[in-house]
């Protein structure tokens, strides 16, 4: 953007107009970026030989989701269903419902057994070990 | 009828009064639904990762105030390897139109989700009005 000359008379008229400019750009680009966002939203750590995934879950319980492992893939299926209210009048309806389906794919193969998964406030915990026959492994090298 | 006020922006950090903490973290708007049954106002919000204590709700005239703090949970030892989403805390305000009877507002916390029931008092309620014989 050009310059104004008003710098030099101590004020500059435009620098709110560009302010302006820069936080509507901001705004459109945060609305629509969420509305293509991906339900529910996941985040994947990862430790020495485990991972652990988190997603957040409002309004879940344990049985509206189901956690599916195959291979190295990871699939969170469920459903969020709306309250029933009777002679309800609603004013705002910003939370979605229905059914959702992730798939992640696990940076390693994990043992299937060894899966723990637990509910925080709405927030999914899974966390995963690593299978033993596919953590890495130190090779000793022989004297020749 | 609930008027938003728009008070905090997305994602910006938060600046608190207090300063209890040492680093800013960003305020979330939670996704709220709102609706009208004949005798209260229902709200529920969304505000993943807060505890139960960590909610803080505030009605000072007719300015309905909620907000989370939300538990950090980043997994001890864990680095993060993938973002779809930050942990922070959540704020929204909403102007109410209704008079609310403050001494039986009811207020629950599950999976993440407050559910709040403000009763509508008495004076606000609809109210059949007879006509006086002339």
């Amino acid at each position: 953007m050009a310059l104004s000359d008003f710098p030099r008379l101590g004020f500059d008229p435009f620098v709110e107009l560009r302010r302006m400019q820069s936080e509507m750009n901001r705004l459109f680009s945060s609305g629509f970026s969420a509305t293509a966002r991906d339900f529910p939203p996941i985040n994947i750590w990862l430790g020495d030989n485990s991972v652990v995934v988190t997603s957040e879950l409002p309004g879940v319980t344990s049985d509206d989701v189901t956690i599916n492992l195959q291979e190295d893939v990871l699939t969170l299926e469920g459903a969020r269903r709306p309250k029933q209210e009777q002679d309800a009048n609603w004013q705002r309806r910003e939370r979605a419902y229905g059914s959702f389906s992730r798939a992640v794919q696990l940076p390693f193969r994990v043992d299937p057994d060894k899966v723990q998964a637990r509910f925080n406030n709405g927030v999914l915990e899974i966390e995963l070990e690593r299978l033993e026959a596919d953590r890495p492994k130190k090779i000793q090298i022989r004297a020749a | 009828m609930a008027q938003e006020v728009r008070t905090v922006e997305q994602q910006t950090p938060a600046t608190t009064e207090s300063g209890q903490r040492p680093a800013p973290r960003p305020v979330f708007l939670p996704p709220a639904d709102i609706y009208e049954t004949r005798d209260s106002i229902v709200v529920l919000a969304e505000m993943p990762g807060v505890a139960p204590d960590g909610v803080d709700i505030t009605l000072e005239r007719r300015v309905l105030t909620i907000r989370g703090q939300s538990a950090t949970r980043e997994p001890a030892g864990y680095q993060r390897v993938y973002n779809e989403y930050a942990d922070g805390d959540y704020e929204r305000a909403f102007t109410l139109s209704e008079n609310i009877d403050r001494d039986r507002i009811e207020a629950t916390l599950k999976d993440g989700v407050l559910h709040l029931v403000l009763p509508k008092a008495e004076t606000a309620k609809a109210r059949k009005i007879e006509l006086k014989p002339s």
